[in-house]
């Protein structure tokens, strides 16, 4: 029998996803895949722009799957009976955690963009204020944390959930992770009752 | 120079726990006086420094003004900065100030730089940077409180007033202190420049200037290059001269509290990931209701 399943992401989505993911700029231990320290932080910048370009492109796929109802925030009150395995709620394409952790990207990834540029030399740092730049350089590192924060939330929640990374590798889901995961969104994929 | 000088007591981005190697860190702390009062603007000490150093600065144009260069550069690691100042009633007065790297205890630049050891402080007080470390990204600039490094930008990298390192590792006086014809810049231990800078600041005093004195600021811990001022309580006068200098609270924050912050949580949320997986086990969605259902088709989105 032929397994079931659901288109989740198109090729063009999945590769959208892998560009921001390897596009995400590196920790100083990382810095020795560009050569040498000093071209990685040369090379940090430009990195940087890329990803905030491919997350800007999900950004016009997805927001509108990402505005927060009722049954969202139902899901994130009983995020501990989440943990444990257990279903809440009626949940739609994306569930109260995968929102708000959509938002928080797009928070995290607009505050690294506009606090990069103002810290990146040679080219834009001096022509901004020495306090203006420490403030940035704060913000910086403080929305890399949650962004990482948030990525390593991410990428275990993919881990945990079994037949997620197929979503992201070959673009299918089966019906039953469907049903079992996001029944709503399951029911207006193929017109049936869950 | 770099690691064999075996008395390093702080190294830029990294740990206590891994000290830098610091053996023969029985040295004295250092110090260059600065004596503002009996300065006469020569540049001698510009001239100096970029001969012992081997810099040799763009020639730049004249801005109205004696300063010239009109700012430190990668290339020009001290500068005279000329103010007028004037009291009401009283005379005109040339303040003139020979900027440069102060070598603070407490160095913002150290703490700010994100490359292990292109920042070192040594056991005497000299703060240095290591050039074949230095990655360029201006992280200094924004730590230091007196706004001294400059990057280089042939080259990306930062640069400024080494207190001539290498100099005073073989028993010499920094280069500017050797040439200064009026003694204006005198150099030996910390605790000898300050009895220096007591016998001048009781002679100012005597003359009038009742507000003379040190500027060694407590802010940073103290300061390796420490000036003797006739205005000492206030030290903006000469070219703006910080009062209070600090290292930023933006700097501490982010160095101080958000890095370890940051370790610490990151760490924590790969062991909980770990036990959780263990503990409560992989999510799967159950395969065997499939069978219920016939259709074989693909849906699409």
């Amino acid at each position: 029998m032929k397994e079931k399943l659901i288109q989740r992401y198109s090729a063009a989505e999945r590769i959208n996803h892998w560009v921001v993911a390897c596009f995400y700029p590196a920790f100083f231990w990382l810095t020795g895949i560009f050569g040498t320290p000093q071209l990685a932080r040369i090379v940090h910048p430009f990195i940087g722009v890329v990803m905030f370009l491919g997350f800007a492109r999900q950004f016009f796929r997805y927001y509108h799957h990402n505005f927060i109802t009722d049954e969202d925030k139902k899901w994130m009150k009983a995020v501990g009976e989440v943990m444990k395995g257990n279903e809440v709620g009626d949940i739609g394409r994306y569930n109260g955690g995968q929102k708000g952790m959509f938002w928080l990207m797009v928070a995290c990834t607009s505050l690294l963009l506009v606090t990069g540029v103002i810290a990146w030399r040679p080219y834009f740092a001096e022509l901004f204020p020495i306090p203006l730049i420490r403030f940035a350089l704060l913000v910086h590192a403080s929305a890399a944390l949650a962004l990482i924060a948030g990525i390593v939330v991410h990428v275990y929640a993919a881990i945990w959930v079994k037949g997620t990374i197929r979503a992201m590798a070959e673009g299918v889901v089966t019906h039953a992770w469907a049903k079992k995961h996001h029944p709503k969104w399951y029911r207006e994929m193929t017109g049936k009752e869950s | 120079m770099s690691m064999q000088s075996q008395d390093i007591i702080r190294r830029s981005a990294t740990s206590s726990l891994t000290p830098p190697p610091q053996a023969r860190d029985h040295k004295l702390e250092v110090a260059k006086l600065i004596d503002v009062s009996i300065c006469i603007g020569c540049k001698g000490c510009q001239v100096a420094c970029s001969e012992w150093n081997d810099i040799r600065d763009e020639v730049g144009h004249n801005h109205g003004v004696y300063d010239n260069p009109v700012d430190l550069t990668a290339k020009s690691w001290t500068v005279m900065r000329f103010a007028e100042h004037q009291d009401e009633g009283g005379p005109l007065q040339w303040l003139i100030r020979k900027d440069g790297c102060m070598h603070c205890s407490d160095p913002g630049c150290l703490k700010a730089c994100p490359s292990p050891g292109a920042i070192l402080q040594y056991a005497n007080g000299v703060v240095d940077f290591q050039s074949e470390q230095c990655i360029g990204c201006g992280y200094c600039v924004a730590g230091c409180p007196f706004n001294v490094p400059r990057i280089n930008k042939e080259d990306n990298k930062a640069y400024k007033c080494s207190l001539c390192s290498d100099r005073l590792a073989v028993g010499q006086e920094p280069s500017c202190v050797k040439t200064c014809p009026t003694g204006a810049i005198q150099f030996g231990t910390k605790e000898d420049m300050k009895l220096v800078a007591a016998g001048r600041i009781k002679d100012l005093q005597a003359r009038g200037f009742k507000n003379a004195g040190l500027y060694d600021p407590e802010g940073v811990g103290g300061t390796h290059v420490m000036y003797v001022l006739h205005h000492a309580d206030r030290p903006e006068l000469y070219s703006n001269l910080p009062k209070d200098p600090q290292i930023s609270a933006t700097v501490s924050l982010w160095k101080g509290m958000l890095k370890p912050l940051a370790t610490l949580g990151l760490a924590a949320a790969g062991l909980f990931g770990f036990l959780h997986y263990t503990t409560v086990g992989p999510n799967r969605a159950d395969e065997e209701e499939e069978h219920e259902e016939k259709e074989t088709e693909e849906v699409s989105k």
